[in-house]
């Protein structure tokens, strides 16, 4: 009698202890849906369109979006580069590439040198919780780049606004 | 109207020789992305902004390609430095013949 008590409490250990790591686990990826997310083969076709057979370095660009987002539909999105912004040493271009829309590319700027600063600030869409690709281009040819994660909770494009 | 040539242009008119100029440029426009559908279930045409562009006295300082990814009535927020006393002439143009042109004086001292 006791040893059967005492193997039901065990089974029962074992259950809490299993469900317990189902839930952990749901929750887990439920704060990090990205995880889950891989790299859109569109995303990164544009990438290797924009840059070609140069290196990409990290780092002088900062993207900023914002990390929850309820309405894909206008999202706040900044795009800024360091750079002396000479005459012969500015950023040519600035590309942003979002992961998750059906067309990645979003927008495309072109600076000159009287451009003082590589600041860009505009709204964008955003189809689902994603990583957004911001690359710059810089006027001896190198390119630059930064990413933000995002979660979108009310999707744009396919859906009604 | 959900497309029309409205536009606002938000810039200082006066400013010193050098100064940074930030510019907010924004036109009335849907944007229409091409991947939604209709009431009918029909998908709607894509109409949207294709390009911007801003000129200084005449000098081109800053352009812009604009994708189905950027949000209606698109604001576009950039920067030049002020060189001289003139008018900053703003243009944009997209699908079915949309084009607007806008244009902003400014006193450079």
């Amino acid at each position: 009698m006791n040893t059967r008590l005492e193997e039901s409490k065990n089974m029962n250990n074992a259950r809490r202890k299993w469900l317990t790591a189902c839930g952990l686990l749901g929750v887990y990826s439920w704060l990090n849906p990205l995880l889950a997310l891989a790299k859109k083969p569109e995303a990164m076709e544009a990438i290797a369109k924009i840059v070609g057979n140069n290196s990409v370095n990290d780092g002088k660009v900062k993207l900023t979006i914002p990390p929850l987002i309820e309405n894909g539909n206008l999202v706040a999105l900044k795009v800024s580069v360091q750079s002396p912004m000479t005459a012969t040493d500015y950023v040519a271009a600035i590309y942003v590439i979002a992961e998750g829309n059906p067309l990645p590319n979003i927008f495309t700027a072109y600076l000159t040198a009287r451009s003082g600063t590589a600041n860009i600030s505009t709204r964008v869409r955003l189809a689902d919780s994603q990583r957004v690709w911001a690359i710059a281009q810089m006027s001896d040819g190198s390119f630059w780049r930064d990413h933000a994660d995002t979660m979108v909770t009310l999707s744009a494009c396919t859906e009604m606004p | 109207m959900s497309k029309t040539s409205h536009t606002k242009i938000t810039m200082p008119n006066m400013a010193k020789k050098g100064e940074i100029l930030e510019i907010r440029a924004i036109a009335q426009h849907d944007m229409e992305t091409g991947f939604r559908y209709g009431d009918d279930g029909k998908m709607i045409p894509r109409d949207i902004i294709r390009f911007f562009s801003c000129s200084y006295n005449g000098v081109e300082v800053f352009k812009m390609d604009l994708y189905p990814g950027m949000g209606a009535n698109p604001l576009i927020v950039f920067t030049t430095v002020a060189t001289e006393t003139g008018t900053l002439e703003f243009k944009w143009s997209g699908d079915n013949g949309y084009e607007a042109i806008d244009q902003s004086s400014i006193t450079v001292s």
